[in-house]
């Protein structure tokens, strides 16, 4: 290439303008393979809504679900744990459910349509761990003694109260989130949807 | 210009020298094998720290063979099967229980995982002790931070094919750290699991990861380090340079040939590493629980968390430093922060040829505030990996963030106190002890 010093510029040019083009090439290259990591349109496609039936459900039972993958719990509250949830006003991160964490009809007292049904994603707002219920009051399931009931989460220990509403200074920055959902009828429930008959 | 190979490597007239004077004029074999094996000069001071790259090969090797073949075995599948079980989960039932030998190739899959860390955190430790790090090798050093980091990766991926309780959940904690990171926290973990949940797709290229992608930059990246080891010599535990005094013929006067001498020696190391080895495969296979989890012998169940998840034993030291983090800086959560800390944490140790600003190498002739300050390291080391494995507790709480604090302190006050020790004269030539 070196010819006594001289240069040959269009010749570099030349070299430069494709090694531009071909380096092009190659990032465009990656497009298909990216895009094909992200979830595929059967991925997409497998949020239907779920109906469920609460009629079987007694007072201070739980259930739950599978919609979208996620665990969907579904709590019958007693007068008793609706009773908890004033007190907690001042305990809990989010008393008034300001975030984002639930349909505008369940953004109330207690974060649901009908006062006793709570309908809530069973995912922790911090990692994604599934919290697990403790619903008696006081250190009979291994909690504080001024306990009320609610969930901890097995994983890093952040602690929501019957409504789902996270306890302060606890790792997981939000609420639990309420899905869209919609009564049918009485007894039966579809989630995933706000409207009937859709 | 050198002599090529066609003029240097000439036969002896046998027929195997013929051949090996064919192939030298075409390959360069014979180069190789004395380049790296035969005439790579090592020092002769070399003690026990110095089996366990040896080993860390061996158990490649293994992983490599054993894996080869269980993945005729395994299916990366999540749906159900007949039986209300999934798949991937049901094949490895299958290899456990009705392939011939089968456990014994999924046992020492499983136990090899656990000695490849225990090898390769013992190799990075003797670098601590003797400086190994240090000018003119860093370049050794980054390729071994960045065959760390790929086999944290490769482990991490592994641990999913099972399709386990805590196969599952460790992948969401984990996947869900990514979603820390703010404005494409979420997008960037649906990329990795390919969809909205932890599901077949998260799976299937994991799987990919884990089986192709993953070892093949692991061997380059092993090529690479051993390439660069062969380049500048090897270190010894004097932390001194043996090309400083050549003989006559250019040999190091404190060198060895690789082979026979270290190749013979790595044997002994190697015998007693199967000892040891076997012992775990055959009569701890689980290793009390640290090294297959008993969670992990129940089916994935998206809607269940078990009471108590952990990652396995060597990632722990860093899922404590994870959860030690609970404070919200610059309007950014702690669940970032906390990630960001676990990463510092691993990829730290790269930094180390430039913080260590020490006159001297090896620890025989540093003083008293390296041997301090190392050994403090290793008790929070292992201390932080304690606590990851047990749940979240204040005490814990407040121990792992003490011991996160010493942590980094170690590493980005080194450029100062590394300097401020007490030395000894370095020797001239190396010493056998």
């Amino acid at each position: 290439m070196s010819n006594q010093g001289k240069m040959d510029c269009g010749r570099r040019r030349l070299i430069v303008a494709t090694a531009a083009v071909g380096g092009a090439g190659a990032v465009v290259a990656l497009v298909p393979f990216v895009s094909s990591l992200l979830p595929s349109e059967r991925a997409k496609a497998a949020g239907a809504p779920v109906e469920v039936d609460i009629g079987k459900l007694e007072a201070g039972q739980m259930m739950t679900v599978e919609w979208r993958g996620k665990p969907v719990w579904i709590i019958n509250r007693t007068t008793d744990m609706l009773d908890t949830l004033p007190k907690l006003d001042g305990q809990v991160a989010d008393p008034k459910s300001d975030k984002d964490m639930q349909p505008a009809y369940a953004k109330n007292e207690t974060r649901s349509i009908k006062k006793e049904f709570m309908v809530v994603i069973g995912i922790c707002t911090h990692l994604g761990c599934s919290p697990s219920s403790k619903f008696k009051a006081g250190a009979e399931e291994g909690m504080p003694a001024d306990w009320l009931g609610g969930f901890l989460c097995p994983c890093h220990g952040s602690t929501f109260d019957f409504a789902g509403r996270v306890y302060k200074s606890k790792p997981a920055p939000d609420n639990l989130e309420v899905p869209p959902h919609v009564y049918l009828s009485d007894s039966r429930i579809l989630i995933g949807e706000d409207k009937k008959g859709a | 210009m050198a002599a090529g190979n066609f003029e240097k490597y000439k036969s002896d007239g046998s027929i195997g020298g013929n051949l090996l004077e064919w192939v030298d004029a075409r390959f360069p074999a014979t180069s190789m094998w004395k380049g790296h094996i035969s005439e790579y000069y090592a020092p002769k001071n070399f003690n026990f720290w110095y089996f366990f790259g040896s080993l860390a090969m061996l158990v490649l090797v293994i992983q490599i063979v054993t894996g080869i073949f269980l993945v005729m075995h395994y299916k990366p599948d999540a749906a159900l099967n007949v039986n209300g079980v999934p798949v991937a989960f049901a094949s490895v039932e299958y290899i456990m229980r009705d392939v011939p030998g089968g456990w014994l190739i999924r046992y020492m899959h499983s136990t090899g995982a656990s000695a490849f860390f225990v090898v390769v955190y013992l190799h990075m430790f003797r670098g601590l002790l003797y400086g190994s790090y240090r000018k003119p090798r860093e370049l050794i050093w980054l390729f071994g931070v960045g065959i760390f980091l790929v086999l944290m990766g490769e482990a991490f991926f592994g641990y999913l094919l099972p399709w386990g309780q805590m196969s599952f959940w460790g992948a969401q904690v984990i996947v869900n750290l990514f979603s820390a990171i703010p404005v494409i926290g979420n997008d960037l973990s649906i990329l990795i699991r390919g969809d909205f949940v932890v599901g077949d797709a998260t799976l299937n290229r994991f799987f990919s990861f884990h089986v192709i992608a993953f070892p093949l930059v692991l061997l380059g990246l092993v090529a690479a380090h051993v390439l660069a080891l062969h380049e500048t010599g090897s270190n010894n535990p004097d932390g001194i340079e043996i090309k400083a005094n050549k003989d006559k013929n250019g040999i190091p006067l404190d060198g060895i040939p690789f082979h026979p001498y270290y190749t013979v020696k790595d044997i002994v190391g190697v015998v007693v590493f199967l000892f040891v080895f076997s012992a775990v495969l055959f009569f701890a296979p689980e290793g009390g629980g640290y090294f297959l989890e008993y969670n992990n012998f129940y089916p994935a169940d998206p809607l269940k968390t078990p009471p108590h998840i952990a990652p396995v034993w060597y990632f722990t030291p860093y899922y404590s430093i994870l959860r030690a983090m609970v404070w919200n800086f610059f309007g950014l959560p702690a669940k970032f922060w906390g990630v960001v800390a676990m990463g510092a944490s691993v990829v730290i140790f790269a930094f180390l040829p430039w913080l260590d600003r020490s006159p001297v190498k090896s620890i025989r002739y540093r003083g008293p505030i390296y041997k301090t300050l190392l050994t403090l390291f290793v008790i929070c080391f292992i201390v932080l990996g304690y606590l990851g494995t047990q749940p979240p507790s204040p005490m814990g709480e407040i121990v792992s963030q003490i011991c996160t604090l010493f942590y980094f302190g170690f590493f980005l006050g080194m450029p100062w106190w590394s300097r401020m020790d007490k030395f000894k004269p370095v020797p001239e030539r190396v010493t056998m002890k």
